[in-house]
């Protein structure tokens, strides 16, 4: 299996490993995947002002879902919620050069970042998902 | 003693590692020896005739090279020479016992056939394919050690039961299953019984008389020989077993596979046969020490685990779990050392081992596994260089796992409700 180089990248220099406080109101955190399907990824966002000022990340699962997770804290850092919202898997897999049997680790991170936005819309009583 | 090799550094220049790739994978195949290699060369040029061409000393000469080797393999496992059949590789032979005794049988009314649920694809495939053409197949399962029970054999057998194969050892834990007393009740109730000793042969002690033995399956390119050739042991005394042919053309084999024989591919078998049965005592206790000593140090790592039977296991396969870490991402971390996984990610189906899971293990242990073969070139320093390795990766990728930090924080993952995409 040849890895791109921006996936060893990620693996091996992961950007903004670790976890931010679950309890802090700017604190918005997502958890998806399952370890009977080997990958479960846990991202999450500080945001101030509508501003996504911080974004941590933990994964479980195999070198393109760590690169994937690493890669949206990237991004999503400086993003506002909005534009967060926007991140499609099939950017996060093109950026990452990710092979067809991979793309379902794409598909996790997206819905990670979707899942951390909508746990901090929820604690400040957004009930209604943003459009997809 | 070792052996100048020169193992070529991957194409892919993504590794950074200064360091020669340590291979380590001797279950998935062997280099083949550089004196079998040299064993081979004057069939290629020289000695080149076609072993069946009785008129000249080209075929004479080839002829008597193949017979040679085939005293050889018969030797190994306590065989006659003239049980022993040559086939493109122990798939081949698999298919050709299974399927060529129960058509053979089919006569005489029996059309059952027991098998296990952790055989290698070529048995359980087969089975399937049998299944789909009116066979009736018994799949034993194993326990949590990989092991099945010659009393679980004993209530699975009918009398319309063909044949039982049993795996002498299993290629992804190396767990050995009890050969000679299934074999024993096999022959009891006039059952033939095959062993895939694929990864067995020339490695532990295989006696077709002893264990009761009526087929067996080997291949070379597990015993440091050339890959496409293999053979399989046909029984002709007490009982004689006769197997349909499934690969006609010429009667070559007494009949049982047609074909002009891979005399080169012949001669490195039956030399690495030999190399393997007057090395074996000295190899597999060196072997067995290198591996026990990687254990060792493995699972003083938190949360491994073993996968398969220790006290019934093959001296140089290691299968190993560590909780919390996934298997193709510390496989990333071991770049630089041949390993392979029982994660769904190495595998094209992004299914989890399937032996691993019929062992009973969790998906999420499946997917942590290591499979680490030590064989006949690996030396102390790598067995220290991949514990190192291991030991560190393991702690980093843990670092990184929100599995191992919930853990960690004392919660228990079974109450989480997981949303899967």
């Amino acid at each position: 299996m040849a890895y791109s180089n921006k996936v060893i990248d990620h693996y091996e220099h992961p950007r903004n490993v670790g976890s931010l406080d679950k309890s802090d109101d700017n604190v918005g955190t997502g958890i998806v995947g399952a370890p009977a399907c080997g990958d479960v990824m846990k991202l999450q966002i500080k945001v101030e002002n509508g501003v996504i000022t911080d974004a941590k990340f933990k994964t479980y699962g195999c070198g393109s879902a760590i690169a994937s997770s690493s890669l949206v804290t990237e991004w999503v850092k400086g993003m506002s919620i909005d534009k967060a919202m926007t991140i499609k898997n099939s950017d996060i897999a093109e950026e990452l050069s990710l092979p067809p049997v991979k793309i379902h680790c794409s598909v996790l991170a997206e819905d990670a970042i979707k899942a951390a936005i909508r746990d901090y819309q929820l604690k400040h009583g957004i009930s209604e998902p943003s459009p997809e | 003693m070792t052996i100048p090799i020169t193992i070529a550094p991957p194409t892919d220049t993504t590794a950074t590692e200064s360091r020669a790739p340590i291979y380590l994978d001797y279950a998935a195949t062997t280099p083949t020896d550089p004196r079998v290699v040299d064993a081979m060369l004057p069939y290629f040029t020289t000695i080149f005739g076609n072993a069946a061409s009785r008129t000249h000393v080209f075929g004479w000469q080839a002829e008597e090279a193949v017979e040679a080797a085939r005293r050889e393999v018969a030797a190994v496992i306590n065989a006659d020479p003239k049980e022993i059949t040559w086939t493109s590789g122990a798939t081949e032979g698999n298919n050709l016992a299974i399927k060529g005794a129960v058509e053979f049988l089919a006569e005489s009314g029996k059309k059952h056939v027991i098998t296990v649920t952790t055989e290698h694809k070529a048995v359980l495939d087969t089975c399937k394919y049998l299944e789909r053409h009116g066979v009736e197949v018994t799949y034993l399962p194993v326990d949590h050690e990989g092991l099945i029970s010659v009393e679980q054999v004993a209530a699975a057998i009918r009398p319309d039961t063909a044949i039982c194969s049993v795996m002498f050892a299993n290629n992804e834990t190396g767990v050995i299953q009890p050969i000679a007393d299934i074999g024993a009740l096999c022959r009891k109730h006039g059952v033939l019984f095959h062993t895939d000793a694929v990864q067995a042969f020339g490695k532990v002690p295989v006696d077709v008389d002893a264990h009761n033995i009526d087929l067996l399956s080997m291949s070379a390119h597990k015993i440091y020989g050339p890959k496409g050739i293999g053979a399989l042991y046909v029984r002709r005394r007490r009982p004689r077993v006769r197997l349909a042919p499934q690969i006609h053309g010429g009667g070559h084999e007494r009949g049982n596979r047609s074909g002009t024989l891979n005399v080169t591919g012949i001669v490195g078998f039956g030399f690495a046969a030999k190399l393997a049965r007057e090395n074996m005592p000295e190899e597999s206790a060196r072997i067995l020490a290198l591996r026990e000593a990687l254990q060792a140090r493995l699972m003083r790592i938190p949360h491994a685990s073993i996968n398969g039977s220790v006290a019934h296991r093959l001296p140089g396969i290691l299968n190993i779990s560590f909780a919390y870490v996934e298997g193709e991402s510390l496989l990333m971390g071991l770049k630089g050392i041949a390993v392979s996984s029982g994660s769904a990610c190495t595998s094209a189906s992004l299914e989890p081992s399937y032996v691993l899971k019929a062992m009973g293990r969790s998906d999420e242990l499946a997917h942590s596994s290591l499979r680490i073969t030590v064989g006949r070139f690996t030396t102390a320093d790598e067995i220290d260089y991949i514990a190192g390795t291991i030991e560190r990766e393991v702690a980093r990728l843990r670092e990184m796992s929100p599995l191992w930090e919930m853990v960690q924080d004392g919660i228990d993952l079974s109450t989480i409700e997981w949303t899967p995409h």
